[in-house]
Parts: C-alpha cells; sequence; structure tokens
C-alpha cells in the first residue's frame, strides 16, 4: 500500500473553498482525512513531504493540449507531451484530436489511451472529433468515442463551418452528456490573415485576422447552444469582444463555458515584431486592451478555463517566414507561471486559480472526483511554490518542442510536486 | 355512435369518442376478415381512387385489400417524385381525377399538408395514407386497436416512442392519438431526431436515457431509421445506431413483464430492434399488419358508406 503524507501546506480546495494550513494523507492513490486532523500517520513505509511554505493545490487538469501522437512524433510524443505537462505541475491533459489520424473513432481513441496508461506518468483524457477525420462535413461516431473514453468532442484547429453540423453536433453530444468545445472562427474572415489584424500587421505588411472572424463564431456558437438548450465549452478566447458575449450569454442563462490561455493575457501582438514565428498563433495575439478584459473575464468568473492550447512544432517548421509557419506555441511548462504572474498583481487569488487550473475543468469536462481536495477524491495534487524564482531556458523545456516566445523570461513561482494518484514526480 | 367530418386527414381532428367509433367498426371488420368469404357488398358502386406519390408496399396493399374486402372499384395512381417535376401539379392531376367522380382520394405525399390540398379541390373523401413528416392517422387507429387487445385501457399506460421521432408521422399521428385516450408518452431518440417543441405536449416527456424511456413501459413503439439520415448528420452511422438505440432483450427487462412491442415497419431487423423480441411473444408487428386492414375497411366504410348502409 503507498502511503504519502503532505504535512504543513496551505491547502487551497476549491469545492470547499477553504484555503487552510493541514496535512493531507493519500492512501493507495486517494485523498484520506483531509478535515484537519492531525492524525500523525507516519511510519517508515509513509512517503512524507514537507510543504511548509508552500501551497497544495489540487492537480492542475490542461484541457487543451495538442500531443502530435500518432502522426507528428517529431513535434511531440504522448509520452513527451506527459513529461512537460509534469514539469508544468499538471496531474492531468486533455488532448485534442487533430492527430494523423485524427481520433475520430474508438480505434485511434483507444490507441492514444493506451499508450498514455502505459506511460504511467499523469492522466491523460482524449477529445475526440467532432467530425470525421475534422472534415467538418460529417458527424463522427460521437456515442462511440464516448464509449471508448473520450471525455469532449471538439474539431480544435479547425472551426465547425457548417451551422448545421454544429447545431447536429450540440443535439447529438447532448443526448449522451458529451460537452462539445468549440474552436471558434469564421475560417473564411480569416482568410490568409496570420496574426491580429491591427496597426502591427500593417506595419509588417503582413495579412491581418480581424477580430470579429473570432467573436461572430462564438456568437453562432452560443446562440445555437442557447437555442437548442445545449452545453458548450469556447476554447481560447482572445478578445475583449468575445469576453463580452460569453458574458452576457452566461447572464442570459445559457450554458456556456469558456476558456483563455496564459498568452492571451501575456503578450500582445507586437511580440510578433521582427516577424517572430513563435508568437504566431491562431487565434492571434491582440492588444493591450484585450488582455484587460481578458483579466476582468477571469477574475469575474466569465473565464472558467486557464488552458495551454500546447502546441508543438518543430524549430525547422518555424524557422521560415511568418506567412509560412505553422500556427502554435507550446505552453505546458509556462501555463502555471503566467498564471501566477496575475496571481502577484492582484489580478487573481490562489483560489481562482484553482477553480481555473482544476476544478473547472473537471467539471465542464465531468472528470468525478478530480479538481479538488476533498476525501476520497483521487489524489492529484499540485505543490507550488509561489515565489521561487526561476529562468525560462530552451535547454530545459521538456517537450520536444521549443516554439515559445517566453524563451528568456524570469519567472516567480514554479510547481515544485507533481503528484498523480498518490505517485510523486519531484521537480 | 357517428362521424360528421367529410374527411380524414389528421388524427388531431378526431374526437376519443370518434376513435373508439372507428375501432369498434374495426372489430367487425375484423371478423370478416376471419371468414372464408372476406368480401361483402358494402360500398358497391363506389370508386376510391389510390393516389400516391411516395413508394409504399405495406400501406397501399392494406387499403387496396380493404377496397377489395369491402367490393369498391378502386384505381391506383403512383406517381414518382421524379414525374411530378416534369409532370402536372398535385392540384392539376386531383382536378383531372375529379372529373371522373371519384368517391374517394386516398393520399399519400412527401409533402406534408398535400392531403389538405386534396381536400380542398375535391368533393370526395379525402384519407391521408402519409403526409410527410406529419401525419399518418390509419396507423394511429391500427396502433391503438393493436393496443388495446392488449390492454384493458390506456389511460396512464406508459408508452415509450422511441427512434427517428423527427420524420416519423407514424409517431406524430400516434402521441396525438395516444395523449387522447390519456397515455404518459416517453420519447427517446439521438436528440437530433427529437422535434424541438414536442414537450409543449402534456405528458409528453423526452427521455434522457433508452433506460429511462422503457423502465415500466407498457407499451414501446420502435421506429424505423433510415440510412438517408446520415447524409444530414442527424446520426452519424447505422452502426452507431445500432448500438445506442437498438431494443434488445437486455433493455426489454426494464419494461413491464406484459409489455407489448409495435413497429410501423418495414423494420430494420437488428437495427432499430433485435430479431429475437421480433419473433417473440411480446411482439405485435404482424397483428399491426393484420389490423390495419380491418381499421382501413372502417374508415372507408364510416366515411363513404355509413350514411346509407349497414355492415
Ligand atoms: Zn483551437
Amino acid at each position: 500500500m503507498r502511503k504519502l503524507l503532505i504535512k504543513n501546506g496551505v491547502v487551497i480546495d476549491p469545492v470547499s473553498k477553504t484555503e487552510v494550513n493541514r496535512d493531507i494523507y493519500i492512501e493507495d492513490g486517494v485523498i484520506k482525512n483531509t478535515a484537519g486532523t492531525k492524525r500523525g500517520i507516519s511510519g517508515k513505509d509513509t512517503e512524507v513531504i514537507d510543504a511548509s511554505n508552500l501551497l497544495v493545490l489540487p492537480g492542475f487538469i490542461d484541457m487543451h493540449v495538442h500531443l502530435r501522437e500518432p502522426g507528428f512524433e517529431y513535434k511531440e510524443t504522448i509520452q513527451s507531451g506527459m513529461e512537460s505537462a509534469i514539469a508544468g505541475g499538471f496531474t492531468s491533459v486533455c488532448c485534442m484530436p487533430n492527430t494523423n489520424p485524427v481520433n475520430d473513432n474508438k480505434e485511434i481513441n483507444t490507441f492514444i489511451i493506451n499508450k498514455a496508461k502505459a506511460a504511467g506518468l499523469i492522466n491523460l483524457w482524449t477529445i475526440g472529433a467532432i467530425s470525421k477525420n475534422n472534415g467538418g462535413v460529417r458527424l463522427s461516431n460521437i456515442a462511440e468515442l464516448k464509449e471508448s473514453g473520450a471525455v469532449a468532442v471538439s474539431d480544435d484547429g479547425k472551426p465547425v463551418e457548417d451551422s448545421s453540423l454544429m447545431a447536429k453536433a450540440l443535439l447529438y453530444a447532448k443526448t449522451f452528456d458529451m460537452p462539445v468545445i468549440s474552436h471558434s472562427e469564421d475560417i473564411k474572415l480569416r482568410s490568409k490573415g496570420i496574426m491580429n489584424e491591427g496597426v502591427i500587421s500593417l506595419r509588417l505588411g503582413v495579412h491581418g485576422i480581424p477580430r470579429v472572424a473570432e467573436e461572430i463564431a462564438i456568437f453562432r456558437d452560443i446562440r445555437l447552444a442557447g437555442y437548442y438548450n445545449a452545453k458548450i465549452h469556447i476554447a481560447h478566447i482572445s478578445t475583449k469582444g468575445s469576453v463580452n458575449i460569453v458574458r452576457q450569454a452566461k447572464k442570459a442563462g445559457i450554458n456556456v463555458s469558456a476558456e483563455t490561455c496564459p498568452h492571451y493575457f501575456s503578450l500582445t501582438e507586437e511580440a510578433l515584431l521582427q516577424y517572430n514565428t513563435n508568437a504566431k498563433i491562431n487565434p492571434p495575439l491582440r492588444t493591450k486592451d484585450d488582455i484587460n478584459s481578458i483579466k476582468e473575464g477571469l477574475a469575474d468568473g466569465t473565464i472558467d478555463v486557464i488552458a495551454s492550447d500546447h502546441a508543438p512544432h518543430s524549430e525547422d517548421e518555424k524557422n521560415t517566414t511568418l506567412d509560412e509557419a505553422p500556427f502554435g506555441i507550446i505552453g505546458l511548462e509556462t501555463s502555471l507561471a503566467l498564471t501566477l504572474r496575475l496571481f502577484h498583481e492582484k489580478t487573481v487569488s490562489m483560489m481562482d486559480i484553482a477553480m481555473l487550473m482544476s476544478l473547472n475543468p473537471a467539471k465542464i469536462l465531468n472528470l468525478k472526483g478530480r479538481g479538488g481536495i476533498q476525501n476520497g477524491f483521487t489524489g492529484d495534487i499540485t505543490i507550488v511554490d509561489s515565489d521561487k524564482k526561476w529562468f525560462y531556458r530552451k535547454e530545459n523545456i521538456k517537450s520536444l518542442s521549443k516554439n515559445s516566445p517566453f524563451i528568456g523570461e524570469n519567472f516567480r513561482g514554479k510547481a515544485l510536486y507533481t503528484i498523480v494518484g498518490g505517485k510523486v514526480f519531484k521537480l | 355512435m357517428s362521424y360528421g367530418k367529410k374527411d380524414l386527414i389528421s388524427i388531431r381532428d378526431l374526437t376519443k369518442s370518434d376513435m373508439l367509433y372507428f375501432l369498434e367498426t374495426a372489430k367487425e371488420f375484423k371478423k370478416i376478415s376471419l371468414k372464408d368469404i372476406k368480401k361483402v357488398p358494402t360500398l358497391r358502386g363506389k370508386t376510391v381512387i389510390n393516389l400516391f406519390y411516395e413508394p409504399s408496399t405495406r400501406t397501399k396493399a392494406s387499403f387496396e385489400i380493404a377496397q377489395k374486402r369491402l367490393s369498391a372499384d378502386s384505381l391506383n395512381i403512383v406517381i414518382s417524385q421524379s414525374s411530378v417535376t416534369k409532370g402536372e401539379t398535385l392540384s392539376d392531376t386531383v382536378l383531372n381525377l375529379e372529373s371522373m367522380k371519384p368517391d374517394a382520394f386516398v393520399v399519400r405525399h412527401y409533402d406534408s399538408g398535400a392531403p389538405y390540398l386534396v381536400s380542398r379541390i375535391t368533393n370526395a373523401v379525402t384519407i391521408n395514407a402519409g403526409d410527410g413528416i406529419n401525419e399518418h392517422p390509419t396507423q394511429c387507429l391500427l396502433d391503438i386497436m393493436t393496443i388495446l387487445e392488449n390492454k384493458k385501457d390506456i389511460n396512464s399506460l406508459k408508452v415509450a416512442i422511441i427512434g427517428d421521432i423527427y420524420h416519423s408521422r407514424v409517431a406524430r399521428s400516434d402521441i396525438y392519438g395516444l395523449l387522447k385516450f390519456g397515455a404518459n408518452i416517453y420519447l427517446y431518440g439521438p436528440y437530433t431526431l427529437l422535434p424541438k417543441f414536442i414537450e409543449v405536449e402534456n405528458n409528453v416527456k423526452v427521455a434522457k436515457s433508452m433506460e429511462e424511456a422503457l423502465k415500466d413501459a407498457d407499451v414501446i413503439i420502435m421506429l424505423r431509421i433510415q440510412k438517408e439520415r446520415m447524409s444530414l448528420n442527424f446520426i452519424p452511422s447505422i452502426e452507431e445506431y445500432r448500438s445506442f438505440f437498438k431494443l434488445t432483450k437486455d433493455l426489454m427487462f426494464l419494461a413491464r413483464k406484459d409489455a407489448i412491442v409495435l413497429h410501423p415497419g418495414p423494420v430494420n431487423r437488428d437495427t432499430e430492434i433485435s430479431g429475437e423480441i421480433m419473433n417473440s411473444n411480446r411482439s405485435v408487428i404482424l397483428k399491426q399488419v393484420e389490423n390495419g386492414i380491418a381499421v382501413r375497411m372502417a374508415c372507408l366504410y364510416i366515411l363513404l358508406g355509413s350514411r346509407s348502409k349497414t355492415i
């Protein structure tokens, strides 16, 4: 029997909304005796972590990552992606289906799940495709995907262009209580755009992506969900307008949740100056004004989730023109540190972070027994030193890919232990 | 008892006592079908035109046999959808046929509401043999007849209707008819195939699972799923439909011990319903076919002949 005692930490549990100095005991992967009783369970078979001056949070869940296996193992494998996640303090990741072949059937889904299990590192949940081959034409076998272990469906990387298909997807997925995650984008309006349409795209002389390309699509998807009384999760929102649309929809009682990524509250379009391909993402980096709105949305609960949208691409692929380089940046190893900047500047509390990075994703994806530090919950814990200073060095990146615009930055705050079902990864 | 209306187009036009009148009459005609000589002279000299704009085997055969057993003269006009585009309009066709002085039109059409158009043009009786996704009133009557042969009363029975409700005129007529008998109706299928506003009807509930729909059900009506539904993404595949929406023996255990299973046909065996159940004594699918003839005889008799003749 594996026993783990985490002593003297400040335990932040978003389920009970408590933040108290106490011990946690994990036995056989399950959290026990969390009611503050210092039972002093220790013996030579009990592993002990002294968490004095540290924060003990429910294991972080990144509900939006791209592991590139199968198909693009040179960018990332399931194994390397999970190692990157551990380094970032994540006990669970949810991988998007745009692999090759696309995860639109139970064979691929089972392959990914088994591969992750064999690695024996962290929890991996799969997100199946909404449409076959992410083609936007035919619905995939969503019930079969759910039955074989997928926790949501999405065509992420591409929008579901056809409104009728999106309506059917929402209704069909609702039959099986399967969450639908929308990459909301009017792709024809994006056209050849590669970065936010604004002053910088003008100066760089490149095609811009109008912010309304995101907002129109989010509005459509939310209206569809509202009309069909279905649930929808909006991935990676990046503009002020998007925050406002989600806020109003929530006020109107629509069952919508929303996610943003650390880069959307950390960087502006100016990161693309010098044609920096490591800042090319979709949706694109926006403006200071948008950053402020995203922060407001995080603070007032409009935005439910912070996810990395970890999108590895090889150096060769990024070492080209802005036009030719693929969209996407890695994020698993910087997500927490960037989010902690919001904590240090008092935009969000540690409790907010526990919600944004653990409880809310668990709730949205119906992951039972996760997202909190409660008796009987799975022993997924992230122990954080919110003050630890560190420097983001390319050589230290665990991900196979190094496409990050944050390389060379100083950070304050880091995960020291990633604990998955009681199994300790010391960082 | 009597029935005052000229046509039978929507089950919603019928009161419960109207329906009982049709069913009582059908019961009498069922006896005729069991006799050695199955023909009566009731509708001798009456002309019935079966105007079918959609392929139909079962319903057309059923109406034709009903007409033959009542000694009516029938004329079958089958118009394929492709020839309509080049040919005359529905109203022109009916006007032409009208000048031949028929006594009744039995209309099957791919467009909802087509029988109303026919009725407005003709003085003859109009019987709806299925219009678009709207209604199939004689199917409802034969379903209720079949249920009443097995259950004393429909009031407060739990009736589960499962499958493609959205495109099913049978489901719509059954729902409206059964509600008048006080049934509690549970609908289930992929939510893509459930009409959005159906729950405005009192006593109609959209179930959250097969299990909820079938639990303690007295009557189970399974509907046909068509492959064509894949093309507009109502379902992803027939295989998945089979895995999640087929009535199986295991699911039957949730229903009442004396539950009966209906299906309007034609059945996709082992797609919407397992062959095992079809072969079992729970299935009343063949009874439905048998009662179909009696019900259609009753409809023709009541609408065409009851005012002047007796059986
Ligand atoms: Zn996306």
